[in-house]
């Protein structure tokens, strides 16, 4: 825990979780110089970013992305702490600091604040709960963030026994847009993400066709449309409209994928080397967390904003604030911009406080 | 004297675009009435992927849309081959009763004959 006794508590902000929406926020408001330390749970900085290969639209090095945000840790000497899960988070009565909030971490260890900003971003849904698609026991079925392992530097990649796969096939919508799993919510990134991945692997797979099964298309971001239409012109990937419904194992191991070819309104098989699901994205904060701050949360669960037209990225409670995935599915850059604006809240409410 | 018809063999009896200016088919309010969920269906085509009839030309996707876009000619016979299993229903994203639309349409259409 750092020592620095002289900044009063009252205008101490406590930053949770280091992805990139918490890096950010952090390294905005230090660069406004106000104290902050930044929990982050995990033995490492940089959230769910660690775990991608490159990024879309774009098709940057995760890696160099990662760095450049890293960099913002070591530039503006953020006191980061490791391994340090925050539990628990209790307003407590308003002291001559001012208000305040009791940040205490798993070890047990307690910090008080004048305000607390959560950037805990998301948790991804669990496959195997789509039984039909039968993950995690098929072998060859996937989901995008192994496929993104596979594809990294020392992955295992997508070669097969017999040599490089002959076909993939990619499945929309695993755990949004679906109340059978009670995920109403599109999860955004997702086709984008099933895009972006398609591209990557008829890349390092020239002779291996590739097909994304898709019940809607959503490319609402800048540079999105375009990613896709090169996938189609430059690498023939093939998107066909129709959710696939089951997925069986072939005596050889591969996998049969049953769906229905809607623009043509006739069913369709094919047996694909391997099945990628692409998985949405749940809320990840813990309902102690929820509940100890009197948070409300959206219909999904997600973090809500008080007013999400006029004051985006403050709470329902007074004093925590919100950035990144933790208020619902977000891009990088969206992330960040919101990490941003966050930090600029927090700023106008310590000094509103004196 | 021949005429376009004659030369692709067939004549085209009417016109193959789909008129939506005519009323909403009694039909097809009972049924939304009946079954409300129906009006969830996003047309995805996870009940025609899994369908047991599929084969026989039974597609409960194709059937909604006909029945919403007031083409009622078709749906008798696309449904004749519905086995009522229902594995659609477990299927279906949206939650949409499909078992039930099919086999109140059954019924529907069991009255009318
Ligand atoms: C398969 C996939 C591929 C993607 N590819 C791209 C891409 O190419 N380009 C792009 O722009 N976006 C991409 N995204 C989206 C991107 O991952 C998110 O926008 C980004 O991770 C959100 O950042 P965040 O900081 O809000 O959350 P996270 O990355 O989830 O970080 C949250 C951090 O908070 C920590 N934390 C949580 N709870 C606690 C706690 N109680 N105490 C302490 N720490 C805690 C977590 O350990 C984590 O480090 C992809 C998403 C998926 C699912
Ligand atoms: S972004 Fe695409 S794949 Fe993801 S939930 Fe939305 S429609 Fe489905
Ligand atoms: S599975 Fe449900 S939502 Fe999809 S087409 Fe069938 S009834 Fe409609
Ligand atoms: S209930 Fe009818 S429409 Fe549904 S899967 Fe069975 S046969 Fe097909």
């Amino acid at each position: 825990m750092p020592t620095d006794k002289q900044v009063p508590p009252g205008s101490r902000v406590a930053v949770i979780g280091a992805g990139v929406a918490g890096i950010m926020a952090a390294s905005t408001l230090k660069q406004a110089g106000v104290e902050v330390d930044l929990y982050e749970k995990e033995e490492r900085a940089g959230g769910h970013l660690n775990r991608w290969h490159h990024l879309f639209p774009g098709r940057e090095e995760a890696s160099l992305v990662r760095e450049g945000y890293l960099q913002q840790l070591r530039e503006h000497s953020l006191s980061l702490m490791l391994s340090a899960e925050v539990k628990a988070i209790v307003r407590e009565p308003e002291g001559p600091a001012g208000g305040r909030f009791r940040v205490t971490t798993a070890a047990g260890d307690s910090r008080d604040y004048g305000a607390v900003l959560l950037a805990t971003g998301f948790r991804l849904f669990d496959a195997a709960l789509k039984e039909e698609y039968g993950y995690g026991i098929y072998p060859r079925v996937l989901t995008s963030p192994e496929l993104e392992q596979r594809l990294s530097p020392g992955g295992a990649g997508l070669d097969t026994e017999t040599g490089p796969p002959k076909r993939v096939a990619f499945v929309h919508c695993v755990g949004s847009r679906d109340a059978k799993v009670g995920n109403r919510y599109c999860s955004r990134v997702c086709c984008i993400t099933g895009v972006k991945q398609a591209m990557a692997v008829r890349e390092r797979y020239p002779g291996c066709e590739v097909i994304n099964f898709y019940m809607d298309l959503r490319m609402f971001g800048s540079g999105y449309e375009e990613l896709y239409q090169e996938a189609q012109e430059v690498h023939g990937v093939n998107f066909i409209r129709g959710r696939v419904s089951e997925a069986a194992k072939t005596l050889g191991g591969a996998i049969q994928v049953k769906a229905e070819d809607t623009l043509l309104g006739r069913p369709l098989k094919v047996t694909v080397d391997w099945l990628v699901l692409l998985v949405g994205m749940e809320p990840s904060l813990s309902a102690e967390l929820l509940a100890s701050l009197a948070l409300e949360s959206d219909q999904a669960g997600f973090v809500a904003s008080r007013d999400k037209f006029l004051q985006p990225g403050q709470s329902s409670a007074d004093g925590v604030f919100l950035a990144g995935a933790c208020g619902g599915p977000a891009s990088l850059p969206e992330s960040v911009n919101q990490a941003r604006a966050a930090a600029l809240s927090v700023i106008t409410y310590l000094n509103r406080k004196g | 004297m021949s005429t376009k018809g004659d030369k692709w063999g067939f004549q085209p009896e009417k016109s193959n675009v789909i008129v939506l200016d005519r009323p909403v088919a009694p039909l097809y309010r009972q049924l939304r009435l009946k079954v409300p969920s129906l009006a969830s269906c996003f047309f995805c085509g996870g009940c025609s992927a899994t369908c047991t009839a599929s084969e026989e030309g039974m597609n409960f996707r194709v059937v909604h849309l006909l029945l919403c876009r007031g083409e009622m000619e078709k749906v008798g016979s696309l449904i004749a081959p519905c086995l009522l299993c229902g594995k659609c229903t477990l299927v279906c994203p949206r939650n949409v009763d499909t078992r039930s639309v099919v086999f109140n349409l059954k019924l529907a259409l069991h009255e009318l004959q």
